[in-house]
């Protein structure tokens, strides 16, 4: 206790380079909490989106369905089975059938996706009850991603091709009656949303489905025959390892800049045992052992790291509760990757701030201590003279 | 401590090694202190003034002989059972003061009673009078470079004074100080000295201090040249001196 309050007193002496140092290691205390708050919040809100737009509470795939073989798409159907229909009439399943095709915007041929989906579902939340509310023989949905690159607008007329179940090649025109607005751009970029009745009657699959998705909370069942289970672990694990590859990148900056200002302290700890060698010397001749001078020392350091956590509370905590409330819209839109809307909301839970404030003080512990062991080797009659390390 | 003798040294040798070459600073010394002694080290630049200092003092080992300070075989001592002496019965004043620098002077004062674990109210008491003793009550809350050099090393009386040592160690206590700033800090020492009955032990060559001791011991080239004992009372500087009122508050067993 007694060496705690020495370090104080010695902190608080030491004025102006006690905060300068606080300061320096305290923007980077809230830089790495900033950028690990953000990242989580990305996590959460691609994943939330994700799951509201596409994945539901897990999916269950034609056993031949591959998302990233679109070959795969044409043996990818099958009827749904009674179990996973009970599911679907009971409001807690959507089962979706996708068939490969062809708009012809402008009168150019853009493959795309028809996807059939139930206009009354609410296992998702794509806007499909528009494609009920409608007189229209083939009413389209669509992203606002896909209207961008295809320049349709609602109630634009355009020629939709397929290949039905017998492989022939059928077209229809479609209107579009509502153009949705998603940060999932996986249920956007190139495809169509139609009625599932209709698409499965255009097709020649009556009954059929390429995979059904859950609602969230609905208990999977064990297995159906012909159909894999997939969860929504399983789902997200792209979307995951997408947001942990940008971790990545974020967490070497943030590295960069904690070893700055870990440099700091060592800067500061090895300057402070050279100028207080004397000063070492007297400690010692008044009745300190040179333990008690080390752990002195290094909690000198270490509290650098309290005071940076106390002065990230007064200036980012406020900044950081506003952030996480309002949140602040991004630059790059699409070109993370992955559904993150207009805005990005930092997620700051506590075991992020608790987390980093426990590695920092490591840290800063650790640095602090490496250049105090030279007190080990000081005779006290050299450091009394001002000689030595 | 038989007879009432505080320090004891017996063949003391201690060598270093400088590059190849063997120095040879303390060549069996064997002397002995008593209590409330005001006695000092008295040689030019290395003659192992110093070096005796600091093996009393605990701060080294001899490399032979035996040195026994206040009871303690110092070259026995490990260096946690070396520093408890320090910490309660031996204070130290040097050349340069050593003032911790981003103390205040009662802070300063207070340091080592904080070692020792001393409440609060114990703390200021002692340190006020130490304060006062050395005459700089109003300076208490003076940082370092706010006091002169006189200042200073009064400041560093009453921090080796404070927690009342059996033994103080004055490492050229003047060297940096004028002729009238030498004369009040060894003035105020003579007074500690009489009325705490503290030991005290110099290691100088300035004059100015030489008048003020009452034993003598000269070294050259590490051995004992002279040990003299001086009578004070034919007109030295020790007939000019008065109480420091302190007397009451003296604890002439304070071990």
């Amino acid at each position: 206790m007694i060496i705690f309050r020495l370090a104080i007193r010695n902190l608080r002496g030491a004025g102006i380079r006690t905060w300068l140092n606080a300061i320096a290691l305290s923007f980077a205390f809230v830089a790495i909490i900033f950028g690990q708050g953000m990242l989580q919040g990305m996590n959460k809100q691609a994943e939330d989106a994700s799951t509201a737009f596409e994945f539901g509470g897990g999916q269950y795939w034609q056993q031949n369905y591959d998302p990233y073989d679109p070959l795969t798409l044409e043996d990818a159907h099958a009827p749904v089975p009674a179990a996973l229909e009970s599911l679907a009439r009971a409001g807690e399943a959507a089962p979706i059938l996708i068939v490969a095709g062809s708009i012809y915007p402008q009168g150019r041929i853009k493959p795309i996706l028809l996807k059939g989906i139930d206009p009354e579902q609410k296992v998702l939340a794509l806007p499909t009850a528009a494609l009920a509310d409608t007189t229209e023989e083939l009413p389209i949905l669509i992203g606002s991603r896909t209207a961008a690159t295809t320049g349709l607008a609602v109630g634009d007329q355009v020629t939709v091709q397929w290949r039905d179940a017998d492989g022939a090649f059928d077209a229809r025109d479609g209107r579009v009656v509502e153009i949705m607005q998603t940060s999932v751009g996986t249920v956007d970029i190139g495809q169509i949303w139609v009625p599932l009745d209709k698409l499965r009657n255009l097709a020649g699959m009556e009954g059929e489905a390429t995979l059904v998705t859950l609602a969230r909370g609905t208990r999977s069942l064990p297995a159906v025959e012909g159909w894999n289970l997939r969860t929504p672990a399983y789902l997200l694990s792209d979307l995951r390892q997408m947001v942990a590859s940008k971790t990545i990148g974020q967490s070497i900056m943030f590295t960069v800049l904690f070893l700055l200002a870990m440099l700091a302290i060592f800067d500061t700890q090895v300057l402070s045992v050279f100028r207080r060698r004397r000063e070492i010397g007297m400690l010692v001749a008044l009745g300190m052992t040179r333990a008690q001078v080390i752990v002195m020392f290094t909690l000198e350091g270490a509290l650098h790291s309290i005071f940076a956590a106390l002065l990230g509370i007064v200036y980012a905590g406020p900044l950081f509760y506003y952030l996480g409330r309002s949140g602040f819209t991004i630059p790059g839109g699409d070109s993370w990757g992955f559904s993150l809307g207009d805005k990005l909301y930092p997620t700051f839970t506590a075991g992020l701030i608790l987390g980093t404030t426990v590695l920092v003080f490591v840290v800063t512990t650790f640095v602090s201590w490496l250049p105090t062991r030279k007190i080990a080797k000081l005779k006290p009659t050299d450091a009394l003279a001002g000689r030595g390390t | 401590m038989e007879n009432g003798v505080v320090i004891s040294t017996d063949k003391l040798v201690r060598k270093f090694k400088v590059g190849r070459t063997e120095l040879v600073a303390l060549k069996e010394v064997t002397l002995e202190f008593r209590r409330g002694e005001f006695a000092g080290l008295v040689g030019p630049s290395g003659s192992g003034k110093t070096t005796l200092l600091n093996i009393i003092g605990t701060l080294d080992s001899p490399t032979s002989g035996t040195a026994e300070v206040l009871g303690e075989r110092v070259e026995k001592l490990s260096p946690v059972q070396a520093a408890s002496l320090r910490s309660r019965q031996i204070g130290f004043i040097f050349q340069t003061f050593n003032l911790l620098p981003v103390y205040s002077a009662y802070e300063n004062v207070e340091f080592p009673l904080l070692l020792l674990g001393l409440s609060r109210s114990e703390r200021h008491k002692k340190v006020t009078d130490a304060l006062e003793w050395v005459g700089l009550a109003d300076r208490a809350n003076s940082k370092p470079t706010q006091l002169s050099g006189g200042e200073s090393q009064r400041v560093a009386i009453a921090r080796a004074v404070v927690k009342r040592p059996e033994l103080v160690l004055a490492d050229e206590p003047t060297a940096n100080l004028d002729a009238e700033n030498s004369h009040k800090i060894l003035q105020t020492m003579v007074n500690l000295n009489r009325d705490l009955g503290t030991t005290f032990l110099f290691s100088t060559h300035d004059e100015k201090v030489i008048r003020y001791l009452r034993r003598k011991i000269s070294l050259v080239d590490g051995r004992v040249a002279a040990d003299e004992a001086r009578d004070m009372t034919d007109g030295g500087d020790m007939t000019q001196s008065s109480s420091i009122g302190i007397v009451s508050q003296a604890s002439p067993d304070n071990s």
